[in-house]
Formats: C-alpha cells, structure tokens, sequence
C-alpha cells in the first residue's frame, strides 16, 4: 500500500462465532429468586397450550456473553471511533448525559398506563419538548407519538389527508422532487396518493417554474426537504409555498436537514405548514445501528384538530393530563405516546445547548460541510456549484473514468479510517459521495479526511484496482451480496 | 459548549481556508427576511449537573420506587445489568443502519442471532430485524397479508389491545381496508360462531392476540382453522413475550406481528420499545422492514448483509412493502442479550414464575372479588371485577405506592367495575398480599355468586 493513513493502525481484533455455536446444556447466566407463592401444575394450568421445549435456544455463561458482544461490538464502526459522514444521516456525538438521564427510575420504569397523579414528570417532559421544538420549528403545535421519520411523514399525511376531507375532498396527489428520500414516495402511497414527480432545475433547487405548472386542485401537498438533499437551501422557498396555497395545496418539510437550520431559520417563518423531526438526527438521540428513532410532527393551527391522539394538556387544576377525546383527529398512529426515552434524549440535548448553543452548532455544521467541500473541490467533481450548508455532493465523474465507482471509493475510505459518506444518493446526482460531517468533527479530523479523500484520488490515478479490491483492512472483505439475496440465509440451523 | 470541538481560532481558519469574511456569508443563501434574529426562546444552556437534578426532580414526580401491577401491552419484568453494559459500548450506541457490512459485523451478526431466536420462540421461519413497536407490527402485518392475498378486509378480535386496534384503524383508513370486529365469548376468547360469520372473500387476514388483552390464551389451532378454511391468513399478535417461555407458540400462524418489550426493554413511560415480524419463508419477500442475512466474502470467510432490499424504500420507492427506514436496533438488541441470558431453561423457568404469580394472586382475589374469564388458560394476567370503582380501590392501593390494576372503562365498559391486573416475577408476595387486603376493604365487594353472568354484560 502506497499510502499510509496517519489516522488508523492496524490491530488484532478477537473471532467469535455465533452465540448458537457456544451453547451446551447446562451452562446458565440467570438465577431466580426462591418462588415467594405456591408452585404450580404447568400442565393443569395450561393444558395443550403448555409448551414442553425451547428448541434451539442457547445455554451460556454470563462471561460468554459478555465476551461474545464484547467481540461482536469490537468489528463495528461507531462515531465514538471516528468521523462519520453519512449524508443526510446526521452523525453527531450522542451526548451520555442522555443515556444517564433517560435511565432514572421514574422515567426508565414507569408505566405508561401508570396514573396521571404519580406521572406529572413524564408529562412535563412531554410538554416541555413539545415547547422547545415548537420554539425551534417556528410552528404552532406537535405530536411526539411517530416513532421515526418515516413514522412522522405518514402521520403528517395522515393529517393532510383529513385537512383536505374536511375541506371537502382528500385530493389525489402528492408532490416529490426527484431528489427526495425513499421514504417520502413510500408513505404517500400507503396513505394512498399518487406520487408525481418534480424536477430539479439546473442549481439544484425545485424548478419553480415546473411546480406552477404542475400544481393544481389535484395536488393536497409538496413534501419538500428544506435543505434539500444535496445541501442546497431553497432560495425561493417563499414563492414555492405560495404556489402551493394560492391553489389550497400544503407545504409539507422533510425535517432530516434540520440540523443545517436550528437557530438559524425556522421553517414556520418560511411558509411551511407540516414538518417531521428526526430527533436521532439534529437532537442527538443515538441511532443504536438502526433505531430507536423518534419523529415528532410540527404543524400550523389549521392542522391542530387532526392530531393524533392522546394530546398532552394542561388541566383546571395545573397538573397535565392527557386528552384523548379528540373526535377529528387521524387516530392513533403508535401505542402509548411515542419513544418517551427519546424524548428524555432531545430535552437534555436542547437543555444542554441553550439557544447559544443551538445556534453555534448549526453553525458549526455548516462550517465543516463548506470546509471539506473547499478541501476537495477540483479533486472531485461537483455537479452543483449553488452554495450548500451542512452536507456536499460530489460525484465520480472524475473517477469513473478510471472505472472506479463511488462505492469503490466509500470502500477504500475505510482503510482510511473513516466510515464512508453516503453512496449513489441523490438519485439525482450519477454516482454520488454526499458528506455530511456534522458539528462534532474537529478541524484536524476534517484535514485527515480531506487528505485521506485526496490520497484516494491519487491511488485512482496510479493504481485503480487496489482501490476497486478495497477494503483490503477489515475482517472481512467485499460480501457477496448478490448471493445473499439469491438464496436467502436468515437464520442460524444446527447442523443436521 | 461544551459538544462543540472547535476553539474561535480553528473557526477562523477555516473561514479563512474556505473564503468567507464571516461564518453569515455561509447562511447568506437563507433569505433575509426568514433569517431568526434573535436568541430562541428555549431554557438557557444548563450544566451537566444541572441537568442530571432537573431529570432527577421530574423522574421524583413520576412515581419513582412505586410497585406496579399494571401490564396491558408494557411489562414490568427484572433487566439483568450486562443488558444496559453491552448496549451502552459506543460501537453499538453510536452505529448507523448497517449498511457498510465490512464496518458492521458486530451489529449485523447480532441482528442475525436476533432473526434466530425469534424465529426458535416463535416457531416461524423467518423474522425480520425490528419493527417500531407490537401495535404498528400489526398493522403492518395486516397490510402485508392483504398484498399476499390480493384481500382487503381484516377480522380483528376484540380481545386484541385497544391501542392496537386503534393503530390498525388509522392505517387502514386510507388503504381502503374494510375492518370486522369479532367479539369474545364468556371465558374471554374469540367467539368462533361469530368469528365464522365476520370472515368473507374479501378477508385477508384474521389478526388475534394471544395471550390476549385479557391475559387468556386463544385456542389459536381453532381460529387457524376457520381463517384458513375461508382462504384467510392468521396474523396473530404477541403482547407478552415472556409467555413464549411455557406457552406453545402459535405455530399455526401465518404471520407473528410481536412486541418484545418484556425481553429487557425498559418500561420507558411507553417506549421506545421493539416490534417484529416473523412469518413463513414463502412471504418473505412480501415482508416488511430489514433483514439481515448470511453470505461469504471474496475469500469465502462467513458474514452477513442487509438483504432483500428490493422490497424496501430506498430502492423501490413508491412500490415498496412498506415506507419503514429506521427501526428499533439498539433496542432489538436489548432483547437479544435478554434472550441469551435466559436461554433454553431460563426463559421457561422465568416464565414459570410469572404464571405462579398469577396464579396465585388470581385466587387471593377469588375470595373478595370476581376474576373473570376464569374458563380458559392464562399466562400472567386476569381481569378482577368488583364492586366498588376500581378507581377508588386504585386510590386507596396508591397511598401504599403501588399502582393498581388497570381499569378497563375505557377499554370494554361493557365489563362495569373491571380491572386488568398484571403479576410478574418481580411481584412479592408480601405486596400481593397487602392489595389482595386493600381491594377486600371496601366490604361491598360482590361474592361471585351474586355477579351477573358475564355472558349478558358482554352483549
């Protein structure tokens, strides 16, 4: 390898095979209390319902579990270890207050159903939240009930949906920008809307030309990432949301840029009606390896009466309550009232920051998206050159001359050190690197991010198929994904 | 501030680098007018202390040390401690979705080892690697039942949890999902007569729980039979998982739609908690939600992938199974060190336990009030009726800090002066024993003789 990384070593990591494979009978890591009641006859009791045995499941020690995941959480990479610039992710430190805070005995044991009395602390965590973002967002009201953002985009067209029934008719489609994420297609169908799509225009922004002509009584709202998913902030956000309610339309926001934003510019302020949170994102709350998310919904006083219910209120007598009898409201769209220890999350993050704080760390992230973007701009080609904010989207124009694709690139990233951006994403950009590094990255890991992206340039020019065969330093290489899809293995079997 | 890694010089330089006078020229693309300027109006920054007491003071108010007989869909069950040890490494906390295989062995490997022991619980073929929760697993179980049936319409037992049922209406709404609602017979199961009648070509699915609302298990071979009779699929809900330990699972299921709080998840005032899908290989690709699969690298060494993404958002866009992007990893983790911990002889003890206590407390109370639904079996919780309010035996028991049963008015008011109580491994005996006393002192409770057949009251 020419190029030696000053960011990573390389060192011995632990095997470990599944935990199935460590099992044998007669290992335990439980013990039970002695049984404070009578015994009881199983088979009586239960009768053909009683199961006899647990299959596969496995018998070990408390050492080997700890030692199993232990290993296990050795072969992860994590932004505790490093920079993490996954694109429209929003890899920011998980501040461990959070973790400690979320795990105090009344709010980590108690019970949802527990009574209003003994639960006025959860409530005015609730409130106070709802408060802050409301605050942030620049809108009128909020539910905490979604449990991600996917979750919030289906409750706010849920509630778009029951805002046009009342006005007469739920209408029939839905406006996305070609450059929009997955999930904003995926959930107007499942509230049942036709997707149609919006073109970008040439700097990267809605066409707002094509939006006049393509709005009309047919069209209940624009589901519009604010800024848009590669970076860019769209400048004429105010004609936008004009044309969409000068013909009754909605001007729904995809909250996950909202990191570029928070103290800075409020979406209400700009004419958006609905916007969905992703408190694992700009709040801090910790994405776990895929979840437990939280994506409240924000929305202005004419969509107040379609919340889902139960809402938090504040009763006669000052305590909080929960209200359910809510007779135009969309439902329920989750038991219970959303993932409450997300919310303890957000609170001690905003806590945490103060408006001060807020307003310097949106800065921040904007200042080391511009910074990397300056870094390797000429080295890798960027197809918009409109200004952009927390994130940057180059493409590997450049590269791919030499036959090396994006996700080649993201994969010898790795030797680097570093977690890979975000690959082939926007769609609207052919093979995309979309970076977002957030405000947690200090300027001496951006330089050796600039430098390992730099050095990975020249490797492309000298030798391509080193950086095609990468990683070359995991614990394993490139996995045969075709394969897996093939012939799906997706679960352990003894062998027979 | 104190998350903020950057001191005023690193800021300058890199404006400086960058070409910016000052760090407004980077928000110069906002528009003037929409620009905030002023200070947000949210509590000033707080210290690390600061906010530790003020957490501290809200969790006080919220009923902190209190014993709890409340169950209902969220399960007071023990949490061994190498749970939050394991989960709070920040390789797993601080992990994105798994999408890097190479960089993501430990959490891929794990979900895989998740995938199996739902699977062996179960008694299905394949499951997926989290869902947000028990009730939106349903619905979307129900959803997916509709795809592989080409059906519309659901039966949906009563004896399934309010919420649940409220969450699958909301989904259904706008799916044009015609919905039938079975009702119960008098020992709390699915009324079949009924169920039989409520079934029509239209029907997709029939979606049950068990052990239901009530805490009674369903006689899930016999729903199975009916549903599949009519061409129907069987999706059938599990609130408590710890019942799985000594109760059959419901093999006869085409679809487990599940929620595996009870497994080491925190009761966290409701969430967030961990739903999952399991099923039969032949639907797995009309399956919501990640999977994690086996596969080999370019030297034949064992991994594992995200699989069978075809089905999902981020490639199929408006045609995918579901719009789920984000689901309940850390928390599916939570479960899956659970799930190792009590293992093979474990979790049947444990859920030994939970019945003995049931049991136990069931006829404590079988002398001073009615348990219902006595005619079928039970895992861990029964429905008591009484007399008096069981908002004013509530009242009285809470002085005590402990938290009664949960009153069921809202849920069937057709049950008049019901509560759903919950007993766990976690109950002693000396508090069953001093509520069993406390709902006894009102001397108006009814013996059961006097109770009205419960048959009528259900009508």
């Amino acid at each position: 390898m020419k190029h030696v990384t000053r960011k990573a070593t390389r060192q011995v990591n632990q095997n470990e095979g599944l935990i199935f494979e460590k099992s044998s009978p007669g290992k335990a890591a439980w013990k039970l209390p002695p049984l404070d009641v009578p015994e009881v006859d199983t088979a009586a009791l239960l009768g053909s319902s009683e199961r006899k045995d647990l299959g596969n499941m496995p018998e070990v020690s408390e050492i080997e579990i700890i030692r199993h995941f232990t290993r296990l959480s050795t072969w992860n990479y994590a932004i505790d270890l490093g920079m993490y610039p996954l694109g429209s992710c929003t890899m920011k430190y998980n501040p461990r207050v959070n973790e400690v805070v979320s795990r105090l005995d009344g709010l980590a044991n108690g019970h949802p159903y527990q009574p209003e009395k003994v639960s006025q602390g959860a409530l005015r965590i609730l409130q106070t939240l709802s408060e802050c973002l409301i605050e942030i967002t620049g809108m009128d009201a909020i539910t905490l009930q979604p449990a991600a953002g996917a979750h919030g985009e289906l409750t706010g067209l849920l509630m778009v949906r029951a805002y046009h029934e009342s006005k007469g008719a739920p209408r029939k489609k839905i406006l996305i920008p070609d450059s929009a994420h997955g999930t904003n297609p995926a959930t107007a169908a499942m509230v049942g809307y036709a997707v149609e799509n919006l073109k970008s225009s040439a700097r990267g922004m809605v066409d707002v030309a094509a939006l006049a002509s393509q709005m009309n009584e047919e069209v209940a709202a624009l589901m519009l990432t604010n800024p848009n998913t590669l970076g860019v902030f769209e400048q004429e956000i105010h004609k936008i949301a004009d044309i969409m309610h000068a013909k009754g339309g909605l001007l729904y926001m995809d909250g996950a840029n909202m990191n570029a934003l928070v103290g800075k510019v409020r979406p209400g302020d700009f004419g958006v009606d609905l916007m969905h949170l992703n408190l694992h994102k700009t709040f801090s709350t910790p994405h776990g390896g895929g979840g437990p998310g939280s994506g409240p919904v924000a929305i202005k006083k004419i969509l107040e009466p379609f919340l889902p219910t139960p809402v938090v209120i504040a009763k006669p007598d000052d305590t909080l309550g929960f209200e359910y009898n809510r007779p135009r409201s969309v439902g329920r769209v989750r038991a219970f009232y959303g993932n409450f220890g997300m919310f303890v999350r957000a609170l001690a993050y905003t806590l945490a920051n103060g408006p001060d704080g807020l307003r310097q760390t949106t800065e921040d992230a904007v200042l080391n998206a511009n910074y990397i973007r300056k870094g390797l701009e000429g080295v890798y080609d960027l197809p918009y050159s409109t200004p952009t904010m927390h994130e940057v989207v180059f493409s590997d124009k450049v590269q791919a001359k030499k036959g090396v694709k994006t996700m080649d690139i993201a994969k010898r990233l790795i030797d680097y050190g570093f977690h890979p951006y975000t690959t082939a994403f926007p769609l609207i950009v052919p093979g995309a690197l979309m970076i977002e590094p957030t405000e947690s990255e200090p300027k001496e890991e951006l330089d050796l991010f600039i430098e390992a992206m730099k050095s990975i340039a020249e490797e492309v020019e000298e030798d391509p198929q080193m950086v095609l065969a990468a990683p070359h330093t995991t614990r394993v290489s490139r996995l045969d994904e075709t394969a897996a899809a093939r012939k799906p293995v997706l679960r352990w079997k003894p062998a027979s | 501030m104190r998350y903020l890694p950057k001191s005023p010089a690193d800021r300058e330089a890199m404006l400086k680098a960058i070409g910016a006078r000052s760090i407004d020229d980077l928000f110069a693309p906002i528009p003037a007018e929409y620009r905030l300027n002023r200070d947000l109006k949210v509590p000033r920054q707080m210290a690390e202390s600061e906010i530790v007491d003020w957490f501290r003071e809200r969790s006080r108010e919220n009923g902190e040390a209190y014993a709890t007989f409340l169950g209902a869909g969220a399960y007071a069950h023990y949490r061994p401690v190498i749970i939050d040890s394991l989960i709070s490494r920040g390789e797993f906390l601080t992990a994105y979705t798994p999408y890097q295989p190479e960089i993501s062995q430990g959490t891929l490997q794990s979900i895989f080892e998740f995938q199996t022991m739902i699977c062996e619980l179960t008694g299905m073929e394949v499951a997926n690697a989290s869902m947000y929760d028990g009730s939106t697993a349903a619905a979307e179980a129900a959803m997916m039942a509709c795809r592989v049936t080409g059906r519309n319409a659901v039966a949906i037992a009563r004896s399934v949890h309010l919420e649940c049922r409220e969450v699958l209406a909301t989904y259904a709404h706008h799916q044009g999902m015609p919905l039938a609602t079975v009702p119960f017979t008098d020992n709390g199961r699915v009324n079949l007569n009924e169920l039989e009648k409520a079934i029509t070509p239209d029907t997709a699915c029939v979606l049950i729980q068990s052990p239901n609302f009530f805490g009674t298990i369903e006689d899930v071979a016999a729903i199975a039979d009916i549903a599949h009779k009519h061409g129907a699929m069987l999706v059938v809900s599990i609130a408590e998982a710890v019942s799985l330990g000594i109760v059959g699972p419901p093999r006869q299921a085409d679809i487990i739609a599940m929620e595996a709080q009870s497994f080491g998840v925190p009761l966290g005032f409701g969430g967030p908690y961990c739903g999952v899908i399991a099923t039969r290989e032949q639907y797995v690709r009309q399956m919501p939600g990640r999977l994690v699969g086996q596969t080999t690298d370019r030297n034949g060494k064992r991994g594992f992938v995200l699989t069978l993404a075809t089905r999902e958002q981020h490639i199929r866009r408006e045609k995918a199974t579901s719009n789920i992007c984000t689901n309940q990893a850390l928390i599916a983790l939570m479960a899956n060190i659970f799930m190792t911990i009590y293992g093979k002889v474990g979790l049947r003890e444990l859920a030994k336990h939970n019945l003995a206590k049931a049991t136990y407390t069931a006829q404590q109370f079988g002398k001073h009030a009615k348990v219902l639904f006595s005619g079928a079996p039970r895992f861990n919780e029964f429905v008591v009726q009484t007399s008096e309010d069981p908002y004013a035996i509530n009242g009285r028991i809470l002085e005590h800090k402990i938290v009664g049963g949960l009153p069921l008015k809202k849920f069937y008011p057709e049950l008049g002066n019901a509560a759903l109580w919950c007993c766990t491994e976690m109950t002693t005996r000396t508090t069953i024993d001093a509520v069993v006393g406390l709902v006894a002192e009102s001397g108006r409770s009814k013996s059961p003789k006097e109770e009205v057949d419960i048959q009528e009251v259900v009508r």
